[in-house]
């Protein structure tokens, strides 16, 4: 019986843009780069300088190189947790939306400070908003399991100025003084609320199947498939039915507050959400050769 | 083509030839497409400089020009359609952000509001206008015919230096001078209530146009300037090598 063999790697590491040496490592064991100021988060590491990031699963050994390798690193910026984005641009909206439901003051005619709406739609759309948001940031601490921890910092700022942009707007108007409720009064606002209530539960039940697919601390990625819920089911006709569900909460809420900037933010949503819907739809095909060809990515049988 | 010969399939042969057709209609297309807007800021200028010998005021020189300049720059929106099916290499979004703030300006400024078609404001982009067109789709135009004046290439990477800004001016003093009518006359505004539950001022919008000027400007600047440096920089190497 011979002791396993040994193999040492000798490895240079090279900035992706200038081609300088970073650094030199014989024999090593795993990677490192000297300087705290780029901690980990913000390392890329790649074979070719402009091809993909290795993944912090990735082993040396397993790698397409010879006893010499040669890997690039690519600075990504200053990074930020997922987490932390996600509360901060879901809080945004909730606390917004109601400073303008209470009517603080400087956002209305002085008079109408700290009065509210004589319109019951109106206090039942802060609800339905409210309960969004506070879902989402639950959803964010307790349901979610990222795959990537970090993202660019200067994420947080577009994607707050988004939320709390969109989210300012519309509350401005379903709780303005001169607000008009909908047209077909009672009849469309029920039905508005039964549609919302539908596609949060269908959401809510997509995010905790998606979270059962994934057993804590793995980053292994299964095609889902629908479950016992019949909220799942979906999975049978749709890539991405939390997008679907999401587009029909907003739908409800629009048909509800019947309030154009609303209408507005439906539609910007559900361009968003049909770009990374297709993404996610591509990466299942070229994933998993055995992939369901009924599923579309957003809309059964349409997008 | 030789290699094309040689690769030998039927399909292939076809696929080539379907290239080479598409390419050539696409030369030929945006040969006649840059003559004629060439041709008709030609026949704007020309206009303009009659009116203004004939009559010897500006007064009532938009009025005459009107229609044409409507036509022409208006026509300029298949520029956006070009760079989108890629019969020219530029981004869309750069090409649709400029052809849609002369729209703006033509529209839903100079068209709609008639008091300021007379300020001087309003000249003044004309004429700048003018002379960037002309320059640019003659650049273009002899540049598909591959036989390109050095004085035009000179024109088009200098003139905007001093165009440009120019421009800027005239197209904001005549937005500054347009505000008040707006704001009396509470044009393209939506007030509340109404069944949308949205509302809309023209005025505050137009102020928020004139700042978005502040960071849009210079951005655009210095990209023309970046593409003369590195247009000069290109005929310095050719020199060398003669």
């Amino acid at each position: 019986l011979s002791s396993p063999a040994v193999v040492f790697f000798e490895v240079e590491i090279l900035d992706a843009k200038t081609k300088d040496k970073l650094c030199f490592l014989d024999k090593i064991c795993f990677l490192f780069v000297s300087d705290p100021q780029w901690y980990p988060a913000r390392q890329s590491i790649r074979l070719d300088p402009k091809g993909k990031s290795l993944k912090d699963e990735d082993v040396l050994q397993h790698l397409p190189v010879g006893t010499t390798a040669t890997f690039y690193f690519r600075d990504l910026g200053a990074q930020i947790s997922w987490v932390t984005v996600f509360l901060t641009e879901y809080t945004g909206p909730l606390v917004i939306y109601l400073l303008f439901y209470f009517r603080v003051p400087f956002i209305y005619p002085p008079k109408y400070d700290f009065t509210t709406s004589k319109h019951w739609v109106v206090h039942l759309a802060c609800m339905c908003h409210s309960f969004h948001y506070v879902k989402r940031l639950l959803e964010t601490l307790f349901v979610h399991r990222f795959s990537h921890g970090t993202m660019p910092l200067r994420n947080i700022f577009k994607n707050c100025t988004y939320y709390w942009g969109f989210a300012a707007w519309m509350a401005y108007y379903i709780n303005h003084p001169l607000y008009t409720p909908p047209i077909y009064g009672e009849q469309q606002i029920r039905i508005a609320l039964i549609i919302f209530l539908f596609c949060q539960i269908g959401n809510f039940s997509i995010h905790i199947a998606l979270r059962n697919l994934r057993p804590p601390g793995s980053k292994t990625r299964k095609i889902p498939y629908p479950t016992k819920n019949p909220f799942t089911w979906i999975f049978l006709l749709v890539s991405c039915p939390n997008y679907t569900y999401e587009l029909g909460s907003w739908l409800g809420f629009t048909l509800m507050t019947q309030c154009l900037p609303v209408a507005f933010f439906t539609l910007v949503g559900f361009i968003q959400m049909t770009v990374w819907a297709k993404g996610k739809h591509r990466s299942y095909l070229k994933e998993f050769r055995d992939y369901p060809p009924l599923r579309s990515p957003i809309l059964p049988f349409i997008l | 083509m030789a290699s094309s010969e040689e690769d030998g399939t039927v399909e292939e042969k076809e696929n080539n030839n379907k290239k080479r057709t598409k390419s050539t209609l696409a030369t030929a297309w945006l040969t006649f497409y840059n003559i004629a807007m060439t041709a008709g800021w030609l026949v704007l200028a020309m206009a303009m400089t009659r009116f203004y010998i004939q009559k010897g005021t500006h007064k009532g020189l938009y009025r005459s020009i009107a229609r044409t300049l409507k036509f022409f720059q208006t026509f300029a929106l298949v520029e956006v359609g070009h760079c989108a099916i890629g019969i020219v290499r530029t981004s869309v979004i750069v090409t649709g952000v400029q052809v849609c703030s002369r729209i703006f300006m033509v529209w839903f400024i100079t068209n709609s509001i008639r008091q300021i078609q007379s300020e001087e404001s309003v000249i003044l982009f004309l004429v700048v206008w003018t002379v960037t067109e002309i320059t640019r789709y003659s650049y273009y135009t002899f540049k598909l015919l591959n036989h390109l004046p050095y004085f035009i290439k000179w024109a088009r990477y200098n003139l905007f230096i001093v165009l440009y800004p120019v421009g800027v001016v005239g197209e904001l003093l005549t937005i500054y001078a347009a505000l008040p009518f707006v704001r009396r006359s509470g044009m393209y505004s939506m007030r509340l209530p109404n069944k949308y539950n949205v509302s809309f001022d023209y005025y505050y919008c137009l102020i928020i146009v004139m700042l978005s000027y502040i960071p849009l400007f210079p951005q655009l600047y210095f990209h023309m300037l970046r593409q003369r440096r590195r247009m000069l920089h290109g005929e310095v190497i050719v020199e060398k090598d003669d």
